[in-house]
């Protein structure tokens, strides 16, 4: 599983850190950074913190497979 | 009517955000013809801004930012393969390969590429980067982490400010030569410049600002070894960024008829591409860093954007404007908002701060290291930028959206309003930065300096 936060919208509220902060991570007051891939242990904490973000940034979603045609 | 439109061939080249979150948006808009997407990167579509980041922190792997989509698009992905050409007339993408794809409408999010340094045999030595792609993030953050005497940044924009910050989290010593007044300058102005001048020093950074580099030095046998300003100075490194901003990736279009030039391809609010003659078209649509818009709220100016949520914003307008008739068709109105997490620091943007005369603090404290600061232009609010305020942005945005008065009233009662005084914004002519601008007025302002087109041969 993939993640990208939409960072525009995101407000450093933090929920996220608080659930998933093996993937999720404040750095300084309110700079959010985050492993855009979500290790298979975390996948479930990935998917409460983004039901959780209050700005609904959290995406979630497999990356695009190339079938080779 | 729609009917016929929901269905057809419709190709996207570019193979990136813009145009994953396209493909995306035509299914949901209904779609059900053939989908196409042309990329000449190797790779399925991949977030940039975790490249000067995370991954030049060394938190996570260059070729791990590959993006989510939200939804399969069930498009065939033309990786590897590069878009030469289009004809508008027989409505063909032709490809570097040879071959060529047929369609009804075509989206083009080609984006940017990083400028190179223009000496070329200067940019061949070994230890010279830029930073656009996944291969430049991973090359760049292995010698990062090699651990190297010290990092050359040309250029002290967003993008350059981030590899610097990042090269001081990392411990490594490093020079940041600009050849404006300070960093970060062409996007926000005199005043936050100079808190960003303030930051780089006191996180360590040789900052050097009011320089050119000259030129790039080897030891003789093909490794970068240092540089020579054009002050007299000389910085040893090891490891040269060259980060002097984005060049359009139009010159494939040069035979296609459309408004394609250096600050991108010209489109109506609605995404259709102009031709040449100021012509709109009605089968080409642009989205993305590549395209230039017209905004009601700054004067309908063109607008040129490198912004992350722009290229999101804009694919799905675009999108949507290709499945539906004329007066179902959106407008692309998003304001401008983009973010940089530097130094510790969060720096979020909306609206356009270049459009600008003056600027006022409105809440918190440059000595704070916490504020917003609002920009005006002519008396009516134009722009806000928050330092770890990011809360306070969407208040401002709705002074934008409204063309509230500038300077702004004093605000709710729950908000810490700094009485402070308005001052000119100093916003420099883009023609003296090192770094290019990542918001691009290109129409006409009377008080602003206009990009000069040369025609090509
Ligand atoms: C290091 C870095 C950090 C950034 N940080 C931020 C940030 O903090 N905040 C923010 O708002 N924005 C940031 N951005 C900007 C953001 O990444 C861009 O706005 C976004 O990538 C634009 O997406 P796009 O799809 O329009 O263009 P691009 O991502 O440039 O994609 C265009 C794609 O088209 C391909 N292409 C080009 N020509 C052809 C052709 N002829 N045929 C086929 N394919 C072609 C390119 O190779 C590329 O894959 C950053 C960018 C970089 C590089
Ligand atoms: S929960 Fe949402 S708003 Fe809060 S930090 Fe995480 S992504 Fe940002």
């Amino acid at each position: 599983m993939r993640t990208v936060v939409d960072l525009t919208h995101c407000q450093g509220y933090a929920q996220c850190v608080f659930l998933a902060p093996k993937v999720f991570q404040l750095h300084g007051e309110e700079g959010l950074l985050y492993a855009p891939a979500v290790p298979d242990d975390q996948a479930e904490r990935v998917r409460q913190a983004a039901a959780a973000c209050p700005v609904q940034a959290i995406l979630l979603g497999e990356e695009v497979s190339v079938d080779g045609r | 009517m729609a009917g016929d439109l929901r269905d057809g061939r419709i190709v996207i080249i570019g193979a990136s955000l813009a145009g994953l979150r396209a493909a995306e948006a035509l299914r949901e808009e209904g779609f059900t013809g053939s989908l196409t997407v042309v990329g000449d990167e190797p790779h399925p579509p991949y977030d940039r801004p975790p490249l000067s980041k995370q991954v030049l922190l060394g938190l996570v792997a260059a070729d791990s930012t590959g993006l989510p989509m939200r939804r399969d698009p069930d498009a065939e992905w033309r990786l590897g393969v590069r878009a030469t050409g289009l004809d508008p007339l027989g409505k063909r993408v032709l490809l570097a390969d040879g071959e060529s794809v047929p369609y009804d409408r075509v989206l083009i999010t080609t984006g940017t590429r990083a400028r190179p340094w223009p000496k070329a045999e200067e940019a061949a030595l070994d230890g010279v980067f830029t930073l656009r792609t996944r291969e430049d993030a991973g090359g760049l953050a292995e010698r990062l982490a090699a651990g190297p005497r010290r990092v050359l940044v040309i250029g002290g924009g967003f993008t350059g400010s981030e590899i610097a910050s990042a090269c001081r989290e990392r411990g490594l010593d490093v020079t940041v030569a600009e050849r404006g007044p300070a960093p970060l300058v062409g996007a926000l102005g005199g005043t936050l410049s100079k808190l960003a001048a303030v930051m780089q020093r006191n996180h360590g950074v040789d900052l050097r600002t009011g320089v050119t580099v000259t030129t790039l030095r080897g030891d003789g046998s093909g490794r970068f070894s240092g540089a020579e300003l054009s002050d007299g100075s000389r910085v040893e490194a090891d490891v040269c960024v060259v980060a002097l901003g984005a060049v359009r990736n139009v010159e494939w279009l040069a035979d296609s008829g459309l408004a394609a030039g250096p600050r991108g391809i010209a489109c109506d609010a609605g995404c259709r591409a102009f031709n040449m003659y100021g012509i709109v078209t009605d089968d080409i649509f642009v989205a993305g860093d590549v395209s230039r818009f017209p905004h009601p709220l700054f004067g309908y100016q063109m607008l040129s954007l490198e912004h992350w949520g722009n290229a999101v914003e804009q694919a799905e307008v675009a999108a949507h404007n290709m499945v539906n008739p004329g007066p179902l068709r959106r407008p692309h109105l998003a304001l401008p908002t983009f973010w940089s997490t530097q130094f510790g620091l969060n720096i979020k943007s909306v609206g356009v701060p270049t459009f600008s005369d003056h600027v006022v603090i409105a809440q918190g404290s440059l000595e704070a290291r916490r504020l917003a600061m609002v920009y005006g232009y002519q008396g009516r609010v134009t722009a806000a930028v928050t330092v770890d305020m990011a809360k306070s942005l969407d208040y401002y945005r709705h002074l934008i959206e409204t063309a509230a008065p500038f300077p702004p009233p004093p605000g709710a009662a729950d908000r810490a309003i700094a009485a402070d005084i308005p001052v000119p914004s100093d916003v420099p002519d883009p023609k003296g930065l090192s770094h290019g601008p990542t918001v691009a007025l290109t129409g006409y302002l009377p008080d602003r300096r206009l990009t000069v087109v040369q025609p090509r041969g």
